[in-house]
């Protein structure tokens, strides 16, 4: 068995067969992949007995749940009003620039995904952005420049 | 010294380590006294619908069902609302004991928080504190458990019946109301779902009764309340302070001396102009005098440096991505006005298109399926209302 | 339960059953609320808010499909309130559809169209979005085209596809603006698990899901002097094609439609009717072979319980989900593809005609038929067996275009070889028909006497329940068939592929003891197929129905075993059930499918 289907199977017998599922079993498929491909939704479609068509329909209602191959991180930069409003476009800018993508775009090592995301909930400390699940916040484009660039020695 | 004008309120941060006691004491009263205790405090939830609490809780604990649920909802995703992650951070045993209450008073053994994916940092932690809650109970005897539903990015799964769909593995698009949750909720059972701030002040309540909370805040919005400040202002944080102020009050304290409006609710609030400060009251509807608005919590300023134009085509552009989409008033509705303010603004279309526009947006507020597509309305027509030629020049 | 509710509508009061909707309470007060995402066949969605009403004293409008009758509501279905907001709604769509409507395929036939047209919304209020030119016309599958841009989605046929048919091929996907109907992984319909049943474009208030057409095709083969146009008609058209003329549920126009297609230009009229008797002959035969193995025998390995193999889109259905019970379905083509392959064989050599000059048409109330035909196994003739497949509502527009009054014409007899049929052939058409057909002729060639029920009438096998059952016990049978003796014959039936699951889990787990089972992919049986006439709704699969039995009662020959013309092909072509010939001609085979 592939390691996709030993992951999901896995999911499926920690959070059941039943349609409630189909959120936590996709979460952590993503978790593990960053993305759904069109293969780990058949085998979840197949798992949970529902339809393919349902999982992908599920699935791209949700602005997590990306069916493209995408980075090892993903950068969601908050669009919102008050990021907007602090300095965001010179954020995005600076990340535009430095890892030379644009806005959807994936960085041909593979290793970062650029996406602007609505709302992070941390307007106070605008502008923010998430890679992966971690947060950073009060960004400016040296700040970002410094996060980038400890990735980046983090997987040379 | 900053000098304050309106007083700092210090209840739901408190850092109280007594809630293995107001969890026991509360398991060991009457089912009706607490509801009795929470209905006097008058306690309307703080999501920013307003819904009487004790109301809430007392019709689903008359409902009979073999299952019940009790849900929070931690989707925190209106546009200048972060208290509840706080909330979640620092004080989750508030959070869990009201959960817990709520449960032993309507008669469910699960609870469920619908954590939103944006938050998943705070899992970890969050886990910790469950766990440690559910081990209590056990000890007590009290039969409770606690599972948080993590979201995956959708500002809609907030409105409580898209919640519901999207727990039970579907696209969460919002349901047909009535029924109501209190009667058909969450996998078709009745359900309580409070927004978090709402369970940490049950705690409070719970605590020291609800004279101390009823005391505070003024007729139809009794308490207090978290306020997400943002935008232009020296004092961007969270903050608790007593329903009832006048928004001439609250920019006193939190302005920047040059604040131009203030955007009440978030983006499915009302954006107020300066001339209005001082006839706004923060809360619910039913106060008597000047305009009363009320609010999830999100407070957003902004001063003169600011286009009103940007800010609406901002929140435009919100919600024409985070509308479910399934009802014709909200996807394609929400679609006009962005397309209709950019050809407004580059001379395509007359500036009457904008009247237009606003009889679109009350349309919207009477046909559409749920509160999100109902309340666009809100802050379009109360910006352009407004600012009209901030809208056009 | 049982409760009544007061509700006063337009100033006109009324008493309903406590959960009534507005819409229903409006209807029995006689007032038209237009609705667009709401269907009698489907749950309530409620999401194209087109039938919002004002209850007095409510600030916000309420929509009536989705909204329970309360007691003493007071609701206003035409105040100015309510106007405006439809005429808001309505726009608003407009503004989201492609309206090139006398480019469309349904133009005349729309709902948003006809909705527009009463409101008379003369002008563009909103600037169009023009979102549509995102997106390509799906024309892959050889059944129906999917056209997004013309989408107003309201998801009626996302609904048919999980509710009615349980196949899940159609789902929503994205959100706000983004939000659309789609398959799996945006692929086309020729791809997906869609059995091309054709009940979304059946349930599509607009031009987004249509059947693929071949009018044109069809048109100029018989403009064309060389070729011998042979048109078959299916049992189920003759009582549908009257609604597309104007004509209530329900009207026979068999006859009618003989003399047009006749006008038409069709060389020879003739009858699917005769090659639904052929199946029963050669499905019979084979359950009766099967069951001999089984029970005389001793065979464990046969399969059993038998289904049914007319319905195309149960078939496709059944080679996606459950590929594992392929062997238990009936090895017999459907009643059109055993024409076909008899059209360009036995008839060319009868009629002394040139296969290579025949065109085969079919006139189906099934879009799934389409694709059927062009299953590369169906040419066994030597030739494609089947040319075109017209649906009901495709003959209806050639009818019109060629300005035939139908319902004006007298009555025509259907040409021969293979225009003869039976009540048997007939009931073909509806839920339970098959098997009331095969009960008719099996019992008899089993017992030598007529089934015993009341003129021939099998009431268990008929009805409206999704899954019905009945059975008939086998006595005095004739010699070789002692094995039966005392056997009581187990028969199933299900209708909509919804229905469909219910029973083949059962099969599948082993737990229906059942012989025969006979399934058709569309509700109501083919009557209701999904290339019948728009709408079809519960009410009117009930006249439908009525219909076909009422053909049945009047037909002088209501069994198929006594179809002379069926008598004949054995004597002078076929020679036996399931002989070389028809095993060559009238049998086929199935591709399992992946299920997703």
């Amino acid at each position: 068995m592939d390691n996709i289907s030993t992951t999901i199977k896995t999911l499926v017998k920690k959070h059941g067969k039943k349609r409630e599922s189909l959120l936590p079993v996709l979460q952590g498929i993503i978790k593990q992949e960053n993305f759904l491909s069109e293969y780990a939704m058949v085998l979840v479609a197949t798992e949970l007995d529902i339809s393919a068509a349902e999982v992908y329909g599920t699935a791209s209602f949700y602005s997590f749940m990306n069916h493209k191959k995408g980075g090892k991180y993903i950068i969601r930069i908050c669009k919102t009003i008050t990021c907007s409003m602090k300095g965001k476009i010179q954020v995005l800018q600076a990340i535009e620039d430095m890892l030379k993508i644009k806005v959807g775009d994936t960085t041909p090592d593979g290793l970062f995904t650029l996406l602007e995301t609505n709302c992070l909930g941390w307007c106070h400390k605008a502008p923010a952005m998430l890679i992966n699940d971690e947060v950073y916040t009060s960004l400016t484009p040296e700040r970002v420049r410094e996060i980038l660039s400890e990735y980046l020695t983090k997987n040379k | 010294m900053e000098s304050y004008h309106l007083k700092r309120i210090d209840f739901i941060f408190k850092n109280e380590n007594d809630w293995k006691d107001v969890l026991s004491r509360a398991l060991a009263s009457d089912k009706q006294l607490i509801l009795n205790e929470l209905m006097e405090s008058e306690l309307k939830g703080r999501g920013g619908a307003g819904f009487p609490t004790g109301l809430k809780w007392k019709l689903t604990a008359d409902e009979k069902s073999d299952e019940k649920h009790i849900i929070c909802n931690a989707d925190e995703g209106e546009p200048g609302t972060f208290k509840d992650r706080e909330i979640l951070t620092q004080v989750p045993f508030k959070v869990l004991v009201g959960m817990a209450i709520c449960g032993y008073v309507i008669g469910a053994l699960k609870g469920f928080i619908y954590l939103r994916g944006e938050y998943t940092f705070l899992m970890p932690e969050l886990e910790k504190a469950i766990k440690e809650f559910e081990y209590y109970c056990k000890e007590i005897n009290f039969k409770f458990s606690i599972k948080i539903f993590l979201g995956s990015g959708a500002y809609i799964c907030g409105e409580e019946t898209a919640l519901f769909e999207s727990m039970e593995g579907k696209r969460g698009e919002p349901r047909n109301k009535p029924p109501f949750p209190t009667k058909n909720g969450y996998l078709g059972k009745p359900t309580v779902v409070n927004n978090v701030e709402t369970l940490a002040h049950t705690y409070t309540i719970f605590k020291y009764g609800a004279k101390q909370f009823y005391d505070l805040g003024v007729q139809y919005s009794r308490g207090t309340k978290l306020f997400s400040v943002s935008g232009d202002t020296p004092k961007a944080g969270i903050y608790e302070l007593e329903l009832g102020m006048t928004l001439e009050q609250f920019v006193d304290d939190f302005g920047d001396g040059d604040t131009k409006a203030v955007q009440v609710g978030g983006a499915s609030g009302f954006l107020v102009p300066r001339k209005l400060f001082s006839q706004t009251i923060i809360g619910f509807k039913g106060k008597l005098e000047g305009h009363s608005l009320p609010t999830g919590g999100s407070m957003m300023l902004f001063n003169s440096s600011r286009s009103m134009f940007n800010v609406l085509s901002n929140y435009l552009y919100f919600f024409h991505e985070e509308s479910c989409g399934q009802c014709t008033p909200c996807r394609v509705g929400c679609q006009v006005l962005l397309n209709g303010i950019n050809e407004v603004k580059k001379g395509e279309r007359s500036t009457l298109y904008l009247d237009k526009l606003l009889q679109l947006t009350e349309t919207m507020k009477q046909t559409a399926k749920c509160g999100l597509g109902q309340s666009v309305a809100n802050s379009f027509s109360s910006i352009v209302e407004n600012f009209k030629e901030e809208m056009i020049y | 339960m049982g409760k009544n509710i007061s509700i006063t509508i337009n100033g006109k009061k009324i008493e309903v059953p406590q959960g009534t909707t507005i819409l229903e309470a409006a209807e029995k007060a006689t007032f038209h609320i237009p609705t667009l995402c709401y269907h009698k066949d489907l749950c309530v969605a409620g999401n194209c808010r087109v039938c919002v009403v004002e209850q007095v004293g409510n600030q916000r409008l309420l929509a009536s499909c989705a909204t329970p009758a309360e007691e003493n509501m007071n609701i206003i279905t035409n105040s100015l309130k309510v106007r405006n907001a439809r005429r808001h709604i309505i726009q608003l769509l407009l503004a989201e559809h492609k309206s090139d409507c006398t480019k469309c395929y349904k133009n005349g036939n729309c709902e948003l169209q006809k909705i527009a047209a009463d409101l008379r919304i003369l002008d563009q209020e909103f600037t169009e979005l023009k979102t549509w030119k995102a997106f390509t016309v799906d024309k892959h599958s050889p059944s129906i085209i999917k056209d997004d841009s013309k989408c107003i989605r309201c998801q009626r046929c996302v609904r048919t596809c999980a509710e009615l048919q349980g196949v899940n091929a159609l789902s929503v996907s994205g959100k706000g603006s983004k939000m659309h109907i789609s398959t799996f992984m945006e692929k086309s319909m020729v791809d997906v698990v869609c059995t091309n049943c054709g009940q979304c474009v059946n349930h599509c208030p607009t031009g987004a899901l249509v059947e693929k057409n071949y009018i044109e095709e069809v048109w100029m083969a018989l403009a064309d002097p060389e070729k011998h146009v042979v048109v078959q008609t299916a049992p189920a058209v003759r009582v549908g094609l009257g609604e597309e003329m104007g004509a209530k549920p329900g009207t026979r126009v068999t006859g009618k439609m003989v003399s047009a297609l006749k006008q038409l230009g069709f060389d020879a009229v003739l009858d699917t009717d005769f090659t639904a008797d052929l199946t029963i002959m050669e499905e019979g035969t084979e359950l009766l072979n099967r069951l001999k193995m089984f029970l005389a025998n001793g065979d464990k390995n046969v399969k059993l319980p038998l289904l049914t193999s007319c319905s195309p889109g149960w078939i496709k259905y059944l080679e996606h989900m459950y590929p594992e019970q392929l062997d238990n379905l009936s090895t017999c083509k459907s009643p059109q593809q055993m024409f076909g392959a008899l059209a360009k064989t036995y008839y060319a050599n009868a009629k002394k005609i040139d296969p290579e000059s025949i065109v085969s048409v079919s006139i189906m109330p099934c879009t799934a038929k389409k694709f059927e035909a062009e299953r590369p196994e169906m040419h066994d003739s030597g030739y494609r067996d089947v040319d075109y497949v017209l649906t009901t509502r495709e003959l209806a527009i050639m009818i019109k275009q060629a300005g035939i009054e139908l319902l004006q014409l007298e009555d025509s007899k259907y040409d021969s070889l293979m225009g003869d049929s039976t009540g048997a052939g007939v009931i073909f058409g509806a839920t339970g028909g098959v098997m009331e057909a095969a009960l008719r002729t099996a019992y008899e060639i089993v017992t030598g006497r007529e089934v015993p029920f009341k003129n021939l009438n099998i009431e268990p096998v008929r009805g409206i329940e999704g899954v019905r059952s009945a059975s008939v016990i086998i006595e005095n049978a004739l010699p070789g068939w002692d094995f039966l003796n005392g056997v009581e014959l187990k028969c199933a039936i299900a209708h909509g592929l919804v229905n469909a699951k219910n029973i083949m889990d059962k099969v599948k787990a082993g737990e229906a003891d059942f012989h025969f089972i006979e399934i058709m992919a569309c509700p109501g049986g083919c009557l209701g197929g999904g290339g019948q006439p728009i709408p079809t709704n519960p009410e009117i699969r009930r006249k439908r129905t009525e219909a076909i039995y009422e053909e049945d009662e009047q037909m002088t020959i209501r069994k198929s075993h006594e179809n002379p013309e069926v008598l004949k092909i054995y004597k002078d072509y076929l020679k036996e059930p399931l002989g070389e010939k028809s095993h060559h001609l009238l049998h086929t085979k199935y591709t399992p499918r992946d299920r997703y």
